[in-house]
């Protein structure tokens, strides 16, 4: 089961942030804080995957971005890897090319969270195509 | 327009945020922002309220305090709206948990949208529900989400299948109701559906026994059958990924055959074929291959066992151990550790790569690595894995080597064969990482040292050698000056060389040296100058020609700050000075530390109240440092009257030497309790003679400091060659050497004559004690040259006890111009049955050569 998912530039603003466990604000900050530090100082040829308390931490740096999943112990890795990637492409259709900015300065569409929130629920996966997402997008956009 | 009324857009807003050039700017930009918004929310501002909670989520986001913004999710929520009830919903998610009472108002707005007309917002309610509900709202809404699960469109479904999740982890008690809705959804053709079905089945399986028989029973073919439709299915663009057609359903499928199958023969015959074609027929060169790949693998090892593929599994993750790819190694390692317990002979197979990955660069793989390869220790191939362990030592990072320093300890000891490796190996990791050695540890090598009584001298050179070298690791430096205290003459005289050392001399100046050294060293703390204290004093007594310098060392410290060091300082040097009769007796060689009881001791935490100096605290004080009895009575155990200065170690400290002295024995001279001590200290060393006839000898007062005339050797450094039975305690027995005075008279004999050296003996006994004799022996020197260290030692056979008092001097001039005496007592158990023999052993150098001579002496009066 995926705790939370962030999104983090490489100073440590945090971009996106979705939590399937209850925390406390200050708690929240202290686990941004915490996975920042872990996962921007890593060297890229080291694995994808990081102990993080009792969980692990697995994350991707996407341009200036880094995508980390935080799931049980128990998990496969590797699938959360693909779904990493899964999202980023879906997010890249979405605005063509993303960028930092674009998830910034579209928040207020709160696209990006709506997005999420078609392709996990509960801390797993909901959907795995591509286009059914992206029309299920679609047909919200023409509600609003 | 005002730039901060709540009408500000929120790209506005976010624009202004980001033009802040500092923290203090952008604090003020939020808290105008906030101060509008919460003025918005009390005019129930309707028209911004929109926009105000996508300010306030940006806001939230930053990492300011929200909460006045909650009830306006309420509100939003409530609104017929569908874009309000979306902001509304997702700020619920955003600022809200499932602990926060608040969350109790929603439900009925939840309620009444999960029945909607409008599928979009049925579906933003069970969005809002999967994240956060709390347990009452699970439990109110759960026949809702139930109902849903067979909606006819298939978003709606998917969304309640993971709603269902987070209620049945939140109410178990509720699973046995999705049992049967789990079922049809098992048989969806949907992807989405199938993969939500696929993982709340999984979870009903996790949480309620009885769903898992059920669907062992009656779902396993058909999952059996999905999976192989999907690896057989061709080309599906939209679930394509790196040519495998829905990767994640792939995995998700094989997990749940993993839950049915654990523990169940049945379930996992029927998996084994499709497990099979998984693992053959998956591409591996794209991570999402992998990805299945690994969890294939994860499913052959948990479910019952069938011996060929398992094969296949231990195949696939060797050749993922030699993958270039971190991530693949890492999983690799993590499996790996789990096969151990089922096919411990194949992973060993792969022992040479996986040590390999010990050095790698990346430190999660150098972890698993590590453990993995703790695992894979066993008697077979201890030696070189642990060779290889102690070379990466030296190279390896700093954080890593606490680590790795805690489990190559831990295998030198479970596994190590004979004490000369083990010995050699600790020795290594103290010389590389002693810092990172913890206290048992070492402690544990100290006691294997004392055991390893034939290896003493290789032990004590190599240790000095080390120290030598390299004097930063304080362990090593503790050890080292622990063995050179006691066993500094072995040291010095080379004894005991094993056919591999390299012949070193070391002279008693040089032993002190290092011993100095360590206490000079800035870096050694207390229990390192401590040591090295004890350890000097004890050389004080082997080397009795350094005893000066050393006096001079010990002294520095008699104004130290430190109380332990003070206190050692000035009671070291008042034995030096004062108490030289005594000194020998005080820190003659440790008894052997019993192993067992030690290991027993270490397993049940030793309490460090034993001694003050914690370095000291599995070792008994040697040299406890007051002249007076009472500790030294602590050290033999012996009463109960006598004050403990450490009453904890005092218990430790007679089950340590395991005596039980019998109250009967204290009778004479309770009050001296050091007589008892000299007791006990005989049985201890098996004299051989009773109590009774020790006080014949007029037993002196071994500890007592009032008879310094009284000159008590304790050559308790054994003779490399020992010949009969001498006695242990020469010291116990000396009556001052009365002068034949009213005893028969008896002709003096030269009892050894060579080139370069006469021995005469002189007979003399006291009158009434006709069993004892006292002699008197003077050495001549023969030779044209200066004799030096000379050192005349003696043994006899079982019936008679000798006593030898020190010699005169130690030096012999030539050509006789002055002589050596030495008094000897013998007493004669068999007076008049046999006579007197004895073997004589005569050390000594010339121009620095050691020159050795024995003889025997039997022509002793018959009659003695």
């Amino acid at each position: 089961m995926i705790r939370f998912i962030l999104l983090q530039n490489r100073q440590g603003k945090t971009r996106l942030a979705k939590y399937y466990v209850p925390l406390e604000d200050s708690e929240k900050h202290k686990v941004e804080y915490e996975v920042h530090r872990l996962v921007v100082n890593r060297d890229p040829k080291f694995t994808n995957f990081v102990e993080f308390r009792t969980h692990k931490v697995i994350y991707r740096r996407y341009a200036g971005l880094f995508f980390s999943l935080c799931v049980d112990i128990t998990d496969n890795e590797l699938a959360y890897l693909e779904c990493i990637h899964l999202f980023v492409e879906i997010l890249d259709h979405f605005f063509s090319n993303v960028c930092e900015l674009d998830l910034v300065f579209n928040f207020h569409k709160v696209l990006v969270y709506l997005i999420l929130d078609e392709f996990i629920l509960a801390g797993e996966l909901q959907e795995t195509s591509k286009r059914a997402i992206i029309e299920r997008m679609g047909e919200l956009e023409k509600l609003e | 327009m005002n730039p901060f009324s709540s009408g500000t857009r929120l790209r506005d807003m976010i624009r202004a945020i980001r033009a802040c050039k500092t923290a203090a700017e952008e604090r003020a930009v939020v808290r105008k922002e906030c101060a509008a918004i919460r003025a918005a929310i009390n005019e129930n501002d309707q028209d911004y309220r929109h926009r105000n909670l996508a300010k306030l989520m940006f806001i939230h986001m930053l990492g300011y305090p929200t909460h006045f913004g909650q009830m306006e999710c309420l509100k939003l929520i409530a609104s017929p709206g569908f874009p309000e009830k979306r902001i509304g919903y997702l700020g619920l998610m955003l600022l809200l948990d499932e602990r926060q009472e608040v969350l109790m108002l929603v439900t009925n707005s939840v309620k009444q949208d999960l029945n909607h007309t409008n599928q979009y917002i049925v579906g933003l309610a069970l969005c809002a529900l999967g994240n956060i509900c709390s347990a009452e709202m699970a439990r109110d809404l759960a026949p809702e989400v139930e109902r849903l699960l067979q909606f006819r469109d298939p978003n709606i479904r998917k969304k309640a299948a993971l709603c269902s999740i987070r209620i049945i982890k939140k109410v178990p008690d509720l699973a046995e109701n999705f049992i049967n809705p789990v079922a049809a959804l098992l048989k969806e053709k949907h992807h989405g559906v199938l993969i939500t079905g696929v993982q709340l089945c999984t979870d009903l399986c996790k949480v309620s026994p009885e769903a898992l028989e059920y669907f062992r029973k009656k779902c396993t073919d058909g999952l059996v059958r999905t999976l192989r439709d999907l690896v057989n299915s061709p080309y599906a663009p939209e679930y394509d990924i790196a040519g495998i057609t829905d990767p994640f359903l792939h995995i998700r499928l094989l997990k749940l055959l993993r839950v049915l199958g654990r523990g169940d023969a049945d379930a996992s015959d029927s998996m084994n074929d499709i497990l099979a074609q998984v693992a053959t027929k998956t591409e591996s060169n794209k991570n999402a291959g992998n990805a299945i790949l690994y969890e294939c693998v994860e499913t052959i090892m948990s479910i019952e066992d069938n011996g060929g593929l398992r094969v296949l599994a231990i195949n696939i993750l060797g050749r993922f151990l030699s993958n270039r790819d971190n991530n693949i190694r890492y999983v690799a390692l993590n499996m790996l550790m789990r096969a151990i317990t089922v096919d411990a002979q194949a992973v060993q197979r792969h022992r040479a790569t996986i040590l390999e990955c010990v050095k790698d660069s990346d430190a999660s793989i150098r972890k698993r690595a590590l453990e993995l390869v703790y695992l894979l220790v066993n008697e077979s191939n201890v030696k070189p894995l642990t060779k290889e362990l102690v070379d990466y030592l030296e190279v390896s990072d700093q954080d890593f080597k606490g680590d790795l320093t805690a489990k190559v300890c831990s295998i030198i000891e479970k596994f190590s064969p004979e004490k000369s490796w083990y010995i050699d190996q600790m020795l290594k990791v103290l010389t590389e990482a002693g810092n990172f050695v913890k206290d048992e540890v070492w402690h544990a090598l100290v006691v294997v040292i004392s055991n390893a009584s034939d290896l003493h001298g290789y032990t004590v050179r190599a240790l000095f050698r080390a120290l030598q070298t390299t004097a930063e690791q304080e362990s090593l430096v503790r050890v080292a000056v622990w063995c050179i205290g006691e066993y500094g003459d072995l040291l010095v005289s080379n004894a005991g060389m094993l056919n591999v050392e390299d012949p070193i001399t070391v002279t008693e100046s040089d032993a002190v040296d290092i011993v100095e050294s360590a206490i000079k060293r800035h870096a050694s703390d207390l229990t390192t100058k401590s040591m090295a204290l004890i350890a000097l004093l004890k050389l004080s007594s082997r080397f009795p020609s350094c005893s000066g310098r050393i006096k001079d060392i010990v002294v520095q410290h008699k104004g130290s700050l430190v109380l332990e060091l003070q206190q050692r300082s000035l009671e070291f040097n008042s034995i030096i000075e004062k108490h030289q009769n005594i000194r020998s007796a005080l820190v003659e060689r440790m008894p052997v530390l019993d192993e067992a009881t030690f290991g027993g001791r270490r397993a049940s935490s030793l309490p460090n109240t034993v001694s003050t100096s914690s370095g000291t605290a599995v070792k008994l004080p040697n040299g406890v440092a007051k002249p007076s009895a009472a500790p030294l009575v602590d050290l033999l155990d012996l009463s109960d009257d006598v004050p403990a200065p450490s009453s904890s170690g005092g218990d430790f400290l007679q089950d340590l030497l395991g005596v039980n002295l019998p109250p009967a024995t204290q009778s004479e001279g309770t009050n001296q309790t050091p007589k008892a001590g000299t007791d006990v200290l005989l049985d201890l060393l098996s004299i051989g003679s009773t109590p009774a006839q020790d006080n014949n000898l007029s037993t002196p007062d071994i500890l007592s400091s009032g008879q310094d005339n009284k000159p008590i050797i304790a050559s308790l450094d054994l003779l490399a060659a020992p010949s009969n039975m001498m006695d242990l305690l020469d010291g116990l027995g000396p009556a001052p050497p009365k002068p034949a005075e009213n005893g028969p008279a008896y002709p003096s004999i030269v009892a050894f004559e060579s080139s370069s050296l006469r021995l005469t003996f002189n007979f003399s006994k006291q009158p009434g004690n006709p069993q004892t004799t006292m002699i008197s022996g003077s050495f001549t020197n023969l030779s044209s040259n200066l004799f030096t260290d000379f050192v005349f030692q003696a043994a006899v056979p079982k019936f008679l006890q000798l006593h030898l008092d020190p010699a005169s001097g130690n030096s012999l001039p030539a050509s006789g111009n002055g002589t050596i005496t030495q008094s000897l007592k013998v007493t004669n158990s068999q007076h008049g049955k046999k006579p007197l023999v004895m073997r004589l052993r005569i050390a000594y150098k010339v121009d620095g050569k050691d020159v050795l001579e024995e003889g025997q002496i039997n022509n002793f009066p018959r009659d003695l």
